[in-house]
């Protein structure tokens, strides 16, 4: 089918032949990693930065919230928000524990992990999706909910967890020479990347978060996407909580407090609009990354833990006014 | 006798990077006369216009208003200088009040404190002016939206606007108010205010303008008064070229009467706004539907695309029964819609246009569970090159492209979907050339009888009835909900007959 006439009017805006360049803003987040590191590596060279045993250990320490940050970045993506995620991988390493100490069966207690974060996924999802209650409201709600249910049932106590190979896979252990807290990363943010950006529920995700009602009038069944995104990101925060119980050896409801924050701002720094209608996967990781060397710089400089949580807020504003278009 | 004109720009040029959308353009616009500004999407009127309200500054060339030379640097240059405009897109906030909007920004102030008195007084003399009963107090947000452009107006007014630019005024309102505003322009005119009154449809033009020009590629190519012209000298002006005739183009076959009933609705009903609505629709017919604002024509094209659900009645396609619980029910049978707003139901308008293009294909598109990329893209850039979509690219944000073209994004995304696999069995196009440029409404036109002739049953709502007498072989006639007339093309002699089955008179 073609047109029998010319259209010779061009468009009210300047139209570029090309596609449009590369804005640096777009890559901030690698740039802004990449200069920090130099910096680092210069003025704190001496103090044991560059050692392989602390890089390690910055990868370590930021590999949980890179995990976090992928679901994240799909939540973010869809315009909603997910500030439960800390306290289901709290609630998720308790569950775990207990299970694991009462069974003693490894495949039953990471089950329960995962059914934490799926129960409460479900929730999260049917009420946001289906009911309609804002994601904000839900989730806080459900921030409180969880933390409370896994203070209950642990009693305020650590559950240790003696199950060597549980540890061993989720967190403590090493898979030859790569340590499995970094194989987990890689493999979900692996997973992250191509949902995103090569799978129609990616695209999908997107058209969500962009403009809900022209998805929908383009067949996207927006409820369902709301409700998926919600779901992945629950189950992953349970998966992050056993983490966190295989590297610490014990199931204890504080692990992962306060990481919604740390996530929110590694997705954001990585190039991801709070509004929805983006995503970046592998920004979030290197935002989450970035949070990660600062903390780690900052310790090797001497700063205490007050200083270091005063200098990560600044970094993040500074760093989203650089980026922030227009 | 002062002979300056209120407003005149010469030989205006204007770039946006290595694209020269003003080539020396000239306008002169006196005092009380009421000027139409006509030109395709893109043409440069847009941008002739903010340059005169001080949002770009011309690359070269003056403007003078009431002969003196002004450098307008600024919005408020603009306002200081008597230029007031309504755009398209109201500029009002919502939660406050008409007399609040109207002094939005220079409150009256006594002693630091809002006046709150004076500005009232304020608003209702402008108003009162206007010759528009309208309480100051009111909410805008609880406002019709005609009430809400009046409001605008007012607010320009209260500036001590001497040049008002109305960028299609009338696009957004009910048919009930478009006379109301025509008197109220004659009425500012005639208190010696010049009027710039920007607008795609000619029929306006000739009830409300004394005098026009056109823009076509950047420059001014016809200037004259409005009696002087054939609306075929003007068509032909705006388009460059021989316009194709809607009317003209060859006469479509009625359908044969044995032709297979593909879509077939009967006695729906739908909250208050669709009543009792039963209809068959034939392979390959142009249904046209007609009635004013408000006449259920939307809601009921909402029912047939699963947007929403109808409280009793049936629907079948092809004879099979037919309930589409969500747009993706009728997208997977074959039922497509364009709708009314390409901005807020048609489009993502911060994505591209090949995202945009291809989001109902995605599924289609698949190489397992992945998506072909490859295929998408050209996909994507043969609908670009086919529909003719300006920008050359499908990897630009729609939101950088002009209504005509987003128009034609959100219909290929139907298309995408044919050449994937999925034919359209009934596609549903809801005033699908508003505030869309003649070459473009031609184009849609064409597509339309071409994807008729395909075997698509097409349901074409639309209040132009030139445009339903151009294409539609049959026409239904909704009011308040109801089917008032279903009637053959060849059972309508012209226009005014149309009209008055439309307006039940």
């Amino acid at each position: 089918m073609t047109l029998q006439h010319e259209t010779t009017a061009p468009t009210d805006a300047p139209q570029p032949r090309r596609p449009p360049r590369l804005d640096w803003r777009d890559h901030a987040i690698y740039i802004g990693f990449v200069v920090v590191f130099l910096l680092f590596a210069v003025t704190l060279g001496d103090d044991g930065f560059l050692t392989g045993s602390n890089l390690l250990n910055i990868v370590r320490q930021t590999a949980v919230i890179a995990v976090m940050a992928v679901a994240g970045t799909l939540v973010i993506a869809a315009a909603q928000i997910d500030l439960s995620i800390g306290s289901v991988a709290g609630l998720s390493s308790v569950v775990t524990a207990m299970t694991l100490s009462a069974t003693g069966n490894l495949l039953v207690g990471v089950l329960a992990g995962v059914g934490v974060g799926l129960l409460v996924g479900v929730i999260n999802g049917g009420l946001v999706a289906y009911a309609r209650i804002p994601s904000f409201l839900v989730t806080l709600a459900m921030l409180g909910i969880a933390g409370g249910v896994a203070q209950w049932i642990s009693g305020f106590q650590p559950i240790p967890i003696l199950d060597r190979t549980f540890t061993m896979i989720f967190g403590s252990g090493d898979f030859g020479p790569i340590p499995s807290l970094l194989l987990w990363a890689v493999v979900v943010v692996a997973i992250g990347v191509v949902v995103m950006n090569k799978t129609a529920f990616g695209r999908q995700i997107l058209a969500t978060g962009g403009n809900p009602v022209a998805a929908t009038f383009s067949g996207v069944r927006v409820q369902r996407i709301t409700f998926a995104v919600l779901v992945i990101s629950s189950v992953v925060a349970a998966i992050a909580g056993m983490l966190y119980a295989g590297r610490l050896q014990s199931g204890r409801f504080q692990w992962g407090t306060g990481d919604e924050l740390s996530v929110i701002a590694a997705v954001v720094l990585g190039g991801t609009s709070l509004f929805g209608g983006t995503g970046r996967v592998l920004g979030s990781v290197v935002g989450a990354l970035f949070v990660g060397l600062i903390n780690n710089g900052l310790i090797l400089a001497g700063l205490d833990v007050s200083q270091q949580i005063i200098i990560q807020g600044v970094i993040i504003i500074i760093a989203v006014a650089l980026t922030r278009k227009r | 006798m002062n002979t300056s004109a209120a407003v005149r720009m010469s030989g205006i040029r204007k770039s946006f990077g290595d694209v020269e959308v003003l080539k020396g353009v000239d306008l002169e616009v006196h005092r009380g006369e009421v000027h139409a500004l006509l030109g395709g999407n893109g043409a440069g009127k847009s941008t002739l216009m903010k340059i005169l309200r001080g949002v770009h500054r011309p690359d070269a060339g003056s403007v003078e208003l009431d002969g003196v030379a002004v450098d307008l640097r600024s919005p408020a240059d603009a306002t200081a200088g008597g230029v007031g405009m309504v755009f398209q897109e109201f500029s009002l906030v919502p939660s406050l009040t008409v007399a609040q909007n109207m002094h939005l920004g220079r409150e009256h102030r006594t002693r630091g404190l809002l006046d709150d008195r004076r500005m009232r007084r304020d608003s209702a003399e402008v108003l009162d002016r206007m010759g528009v009963e309208l309480d100051p107090r009111a909410v805008v947000g609880d406002l019709p939206v005609g009430y809400r452009q009046l409001v605008e107006i007012a607010k320009a007014l209260s500036h001590q606007a001497r040049i008002l630019v109305l960028d299609e005024p009338t696009a957004s309102l009910p048919y009930s108010e478009v006379e109301r505003l025509f008197a109220l322009v004659q009425r500012l005119a005639a208190q010696n205010i010049a009027v710039i009154y920007i607008s795609h449809r000619m029929a306006e033009i000739t009830r409300v303008a004394d005098r026009m020009s056109v823009i076509r590629d950047g420059r001014r190519v016809l200037c004259d008064d409005v009696a002087a012209v054939s609306p075929e000298r003007v068509a032909e002006a705006i388009v460059g070229r021989e316009i194709l005739h809607l009317a003209e183009a060859p006469t479509r076959e009625p359908v044969p009467t044995d032709t297979p009933t593909v879509l077939s609705v009967r006695d729906l009903r739908a909250g208050s706004r669709v009543q009792a609505v039963s209809f068959d629709l034939a392979r390959g017919e142009i249904l046209g539907l007609a009635g004013l604002i408000g006449s259920g024509r939307t809601e009921l094209a909402h029912c047939l695309f699963g947007v929403d659900r109808p409280d009793r009645g049936t629907m079948a396609l092809d004879g099979r029964a037919y309930r589409p619980a969500a747009p993706g029910d009728a997208i997977a049978a074959g039922v497509m819609l364009l709708p009314e707003s390409r901005a807020q139901q048609g489009l993502v308008l911060e994505h591209t246009i090949g995202q945009n293009m291809l989001l109902p294909s995605l599924r289609r598109l698949g190489r397992g569970p992945l998506v072909d990329d490859e295929r998408g893209r050209a996909l994507c850039d043969d609908l670009v090159a086919r529909l003719q979509i300006r920008g050359a690219t499908g990897r630009i944000p729609v939101s950088r492209l002009s209504g005509g073209n987003q128009q034609k994004v959100a219909l290929a995304k139907w298309l995408a979907l044919r050449d994937t696999g999925l034919s359209p069995r009934v596609l549903i196009l809801d005033e699908p050339t508003a505030g869309v440029d003649i070459a473009t409404k031609t184009d849609i036109m064409h597509l339309v009888r071409e994807l008729a002739d395909t075997g698509t049953g097409v349901v074409l709502i639309s209040s132009e009835l030139e445009e339903l007498l151009a294409v539609a072989d049959r026409v239904l006639v909704l009011r308040s909900g109801c089917v008032t007339a279903d009637l053959a093309r060849s059972d309508i002699p012209d226009e005014e007959s149309l009209q008055l089955a439309i307006q039940g008179a």
